[in-house]
């Protein structure tokens, strides 16, 4: 057995223990911790496919951006753990059921042993994963790039006004409306007589 | 010698513990999001092993792709579980209802 393949042992355990204990611990901050861990292992994994730039990218797009975005609303949100924990001793055995009859299925279906042989290839991007996988986004992929850009904007937007609200009651600034006054309306120009004539002199 | 195989096996164990997330959480919407977040990793998972065995880059930008897009699904799905919780004061599945779905 190779070091690689030992590594590879390890890992997938790390990540299947992982991945069952965010489905089932009671609290959901430590499902979310846990969900980090799988993260973590899983870009281990990538690694030892020579995939670096997407075990970075997983690592810093997942553990960074969105796990700690899952983190902040979990503790933001007040959650009862009773309410939400309710029937999960009854979907225990139906899930239990469902999955390893999936997982049957779909074992059958990859046919382990037929695949068994192949080995790992030479790496087609000789040692630079970034360059090669640049070249194709940059390349035949520029504009689902583009287009991934416009999504990740729009999400972006959407997040913002789902979650701002209005208040009523609060005194803040406007600043659009700050910038948008005009002189003629702050100032009201008075024309005058210069000397008051007519006045009673003393 | 880690094989094809082994990539897959891991995706498949991987994506059905997902799938019984979801059904033994389904009340906590959450716990529901984080279960689809593991379905993404163990489809991206058998992607980025079915490129580096084929030496084919395609699989490898697909999961860059998947990646994009799980991240805004999961802001705005996040954003839209605070505003409703804001609303309702609830994060089960059972009574997020108004719509009558």
């Amino acid at each position: 057995m190779s070091f690689e393949l030992i590594l590879f042992y390890m890992f997938a355990a790390v990540l299947t223990v992982a991945a069952l204990g965010v489905i089932t611990v009671k609290n959901s901050v430590h499902a979310a911790l846990l969900l980090v861990l799988s993260f973590f292992t899983a870009s281990a994994l990538w690694l030892l496919l020579q995939a670096e730039f997407l075990a970075v990218a997983l690592v810093l797009v997942y553990v960074g951006a969105v796990m700690v975005l899952f983190l902040f609303v979990v503790m933001m949100l007040d959650i009862k753990a009773e309410s939400v924990r309710e029937g999960f001793v009854r979907y225990l055995p139906v899930g239990a059921l469902v999955a390893a009859a999936m997982l049957v299925e779909m074992l059958a279906l990859i046919g382990v042993k037929s695949l068994a042989a192949q080995a790992l290839p030479v790496d087609p991007a000789a040692g630079e994963n970034t360059a090669w996988l640049g070249k194709a986004l940059f390349g035949r992929f520029l504009l689902p790039f583009e287009v991934a850009a416009v999504i990740l904007t729009v999400a972006l937007i959407a997040a913002v006004t789902l979650t701002l609200r209005h208040r009523v009651g609060v005194k803040s600034q406007n600043p659009s409306g700050q910038v948008a006054v005009k002189p003629s309306e702050r100032i009201r120009i008075v024309k005058m007589e210069s000397v008051n004539k007519g006045a009673p002199t003393a | 010698m880690i094989t094809l195989s082994h990539y897959i096996v891991l995706g498949t164990i991987l994506f059905c513990i997902s799938v019984a997330g979801i059904f033994i959480n389904r009340k906590n919407i959450i716990v529901l999001l984080m279960s689809i977040e593991l379905m993404l990793l163990a489809v991206n998972t058998n992607f980025v092993a079915f490129s580096r065995f084929l030496g084919n880059v395609d699989g490898q930008v697909f999961v860059f792709f998947i990646l994009t897009v799980a991240a805004a699904e999961s802001a705005i799905g996040l954003a839209i579980l605070v505003a409703l919780f804001r609303n309702r004061a609830t994060i089960n599945v059972g009574e997020i209802d108004s719509m009558k779905g």
